[in-house]
């Protein structure tokens, strides 16, 4: 019974609080405070590592993340996808590839900034905060894929549909109770990532550029009609 | 004809005395803040010289400015539609603070709070941003002065092209010479840094041309920085924003000129208004290199012209800032007299502040210890002047040395003409000879003396009326903000959230 009660407030009440979270400080602290949107880069402060550790960190989540998204989105492709063992391994090892590729880039951000004194002097307790989130997140990732294998599959047949019962405000937690402690760790830690995310740098995710790509390259402001 | 107006520059170099009283003027009132304490929106080099940051034209190693393909494609050296994806994570071509310096305070609190000892205590430096003792190494201004010197001098990117002879020249101990350079941003016609802005934080003023970074959209993809070859936008390590000269515009808007030109001991500074013919950026900024000067001029628009008047008035612009146009001191250095000249105008942004390039000492010849400083050709000490032609034609000619001979010649003549007229040491027909050799007549040799020699405030700076009161009429109406706190930042702007 207790567990009933534990799953219910992890896996419904936790991500509707922490949904809501994302997005009313997201949009109110844009409306707001468009000045603090920034991905505020210590590339200034020191370059040497910085390569090192921040391409392959954006590299690795990306394609992560994207990865997550479109189990998500099109979980009947995948699994369309996965019906043929080579095709299954080739994803697999290459999510855990850029699994890997994320926890290199995340713990050279990490070591970067915490042995350079200069950028510790930019780094805020929110940032500390939030890197060891970012790196238990994917250090159980890691782990899932690691010892829960064939995730695609699963998160595709299982996680989709329970992401999707979010959304659809209909929660239906059955998808999840059955899962392993640490897929379940993952879930929770990703939730709380979300709600988290706008109160810190990751806001700049949002803010990727796009009018660069259609925009003419000279910017003129009139205050005047014309 | 899509006519705009422009507020424009003019740096007179052969009055430049090196004082740096622009660059304190600008720190003290715009960089003196946390994150901003290494800029210098106004910095005066030493040339020859590397120059702040180190090196700065050096486009090997910063990748500034557009590369014009030759075959009618303009693009950014540093940044592209497609290298975006790379680039926005790290950028390769962006100097780091080491480029520019680490800013530095000293340790004062230790000169009261030394514990009792046999030496007099010190103030250390210390680091402005980890607060870190530091060994200074070098600073802005490390080689101020220091023509001649192996490690800087030596090392100024315009000497490429120079011959052995003429690098020796520049470094034996009679001869050394240098002249000083003072910097701030062009606000160009063509601008780089707007250009590069992924998230199109950065515009030009359509009304002055003014180009400035909203710090409201600006989120540290640090574009700019790269882009600009003239590495006049700075990145502020505090805020995560890049910032850039502001070319003073709250002073321009209440009529006062910028604290650089107000300040300025040598007088060298001269503002104005230029109209110039939009439309015909594009093409312009894609000519060959030996036309770009003669080009970049082409643009700007004669305001006496009754034609472009009327286009004018047809674009907006109004009668006030047509009179200033008509009145502009750098119209007629740049225009009628043609002796100040774009600063690198290879890099293709078509700057819009312009350089008067400096007289130097003559280089003498030396026969049985007796020292000649006369030849017969009246130019001689232009063209032999200590500082190689090829040098200044590098910074202003885009290696071209026509214009900067022009430029020179010019002004040698005038002062020739003046002695004739004053000192009388010279004959009027040599004088006389001298200005027709040089394109100048009696009353433009007149003039430039006057606008050169005995200008007042107003007539180095003819600052348009801005109606900046009525511009934020049209977007805000201010009794509906009465007994607020204004309208723009509510509370300070700080790092992150
Ligand atoms: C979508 C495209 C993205 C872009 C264009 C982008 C861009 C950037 C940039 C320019 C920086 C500053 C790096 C520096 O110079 O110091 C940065 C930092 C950072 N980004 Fe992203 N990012 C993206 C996505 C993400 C995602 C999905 C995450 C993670 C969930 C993320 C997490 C971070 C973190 C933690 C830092 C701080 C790294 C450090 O300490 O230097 N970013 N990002
Ligand atoms: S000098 Fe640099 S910062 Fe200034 S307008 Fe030109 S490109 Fe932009
Ligand atoms: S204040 Fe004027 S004279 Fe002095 S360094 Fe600056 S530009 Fe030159």
């Amino acid at each position: 019974m207790s567990q009933h009660f534990l799953d219910q407030f992890l896996f419904v009440a936790l991500p509707y609080v922490c949904l809501f979270t994302f997005l009313l400080v997201t949009v109110a602290r844009y409306r707001m405070q468009s000045y603090s949107y920034s991905s505020l880069s210590s590339q200034f402060l020191e370059n040497e590592h910085h390569f090192w550790a921040v391409v392959p960190f954006h590299y690795g989540i990306l394609v992560v993340t994207a990865g997550h998204l479109i189990a998500f989105l099109i979980p009947r492709t995948i699994l369309a996808w996965n019906s043929h063992p080579l095709r299954l391994y080739v994803l697999e090892v290459s999510a855990l590839a850029f699994g890997l590729l994320t926890l290199v880039g995340l713990v050279g951000v990490i070591v970067r900034r915490f042995s350079n004194t200069k950028i510790r002097t930019v780094t805020t307790f929110t940032d500390w905060l939030l890197f060891a989130m970012l790196l238990l997140q994917t250090i159980s990732g890691i782990s899932v894929a690691l010892f829960h294998p064939w995730g695609s599959a699963w998160f595709a047949s299982n996680l989709s549909p329970y992401l999707w019962s979010i959304f659809k405000l209909g929660p239906d937690v059955t998808y999840v109770a059955a899962m392993p402690h640490m897929v379940k760790f993952h879930i929770v830690l990703a939730f709380l990532t979300i709600g988290f995310f706008p109160f810190t740098r990751l806001v700049h995710v949002l803010v990727i550029p796009n009018p660069f790509l259609w925009r003419k390259p000279q910017v003129v402001r009139w205050y005047r009609k014309r | 004809m899509d006519v705009r107006s422009q507020v424009s520059m003019v740096f007179h170099l052969d009055k430049c005395i090196g004082c740096h009283t622009c660059s304190v003027a600008c720190k003290n009132i715009w960089t003196d803040r946390k994150g901003a304490d290494y800029m210098w929106w106004n910095n005066v080099e030493t040339k020859p010289g590397t120059g702040y940051p180190t090196k700065w034209e050096d486009q090997s190693k910063y990748n500034g400015g557009w590369h014009s393909n030759g075959n009618g494609r303009l693009r950014i050296k540093s940044i592209g539609k497609a290298r975006i994806v790379p680039n926005i994570f790290h950028n390769p071509h962006m100097p780091s603070m080491d480029d520019y310096y680490e800013p530095w305070t000293y340790d004062y609190q230790n000169l009261f709070n030394a514990p009792e000892g046999s030496d007099q205590p010190t103030a250390e430096p210390i680091s402005m941003i980890d607060g870190k003792k530091i060994d200074v190494q070098s600073g802005p201004n490390w080689d101020d002065d220091l023509g001649g010197s192996p490690l800087y001098a030596a090392n100024d990117p315009n000497l490429e092209g120079l011959t052995e002879q003429q690098k020796l020249q520049l470094s034996s101990v009679e001869r050394l010479v240098f002249f000083y350079l003072p910097r701030i941003c062009n606000h160009c016609l063509n601008p780089c840094c707007v250009a590069s802005c992924p998230s199109g934080a950065l515009y030009k003023r359509g009304e002055d041309g003014i180009v400035l970074v909203d710090q409201k959209k600006c989120r540290a993809w640090r574009s700019c920085v790269s882009a600009c070859p003239y590495k006049k936008v700075y990145f502020n390590w505090f805020t995560g924003k890049s910032e850039k000269c502001i070319l003073c515009y709250p002073r321009l808007e209440t009529g006062q000129a910028p604290a650089c030109f107000h300040s300025c001991v040598g007088r060298i500074r001269y503002l104005g208004v230029l109209l110039y013919d939009a439309d015909r950026i594009e093409d312009v900024a894609k000519l060959p290199d030996d036309e770009l000067v003669e080009g970049h001029r082409s643009m700007i628009l004669d305001p006496h012209d009754p034609e472009v008047i009327a286009n004018a008035k047809k674009c907006g612009i109004s009668d006030g800032v047509i009179e200033a146009a008509q009145n502009s001191p750098v119209y007629r250095f740049v225009m009628e007299w043609k002796i100040a000249l774009p600063p690198h105008i290879e890099y293709r942004t078509l700057p819009m502040l312009f350089y008067v390039p400096p007289m130097s000492p003559v280089q003498a010849s030396k026969e049985d210890d007796v020292i000649h400083h006369s030849s017969d050709n009246l130019f001689h000490d232009i063209d032999s002047s200590r500082v190689p032609m090829q040098f200044l034609a590098n910074l202003f000619g885009a290696g071209h040395e026509g214009v900067v001979r022009y430029a020179l010649a010019k002004q040698k003549a005038v002062r020739w003409h003046r002695r004739a007229e004053t000192v009388g040491d010279i004959d009027r027909e040599t004088a006389d000879r001298m200005l027709r050799e040089a394109d100048c007549t009696r009353e433009e040799a007149e003039e430039i003396y006057k606008l050169t020699a005995l200008c007042t405030y107003e007539d180095r700076f003819v600052i348009p009326p801005m109606h900046r009161e009525q511009a934020i009429e049209m977007m805000k109406e201010p009794h509906e903000h009465r007994e607020e706190t204004g309208f723009g930042f509510v509370g300070g702007p700080q790092r992150g959230m």
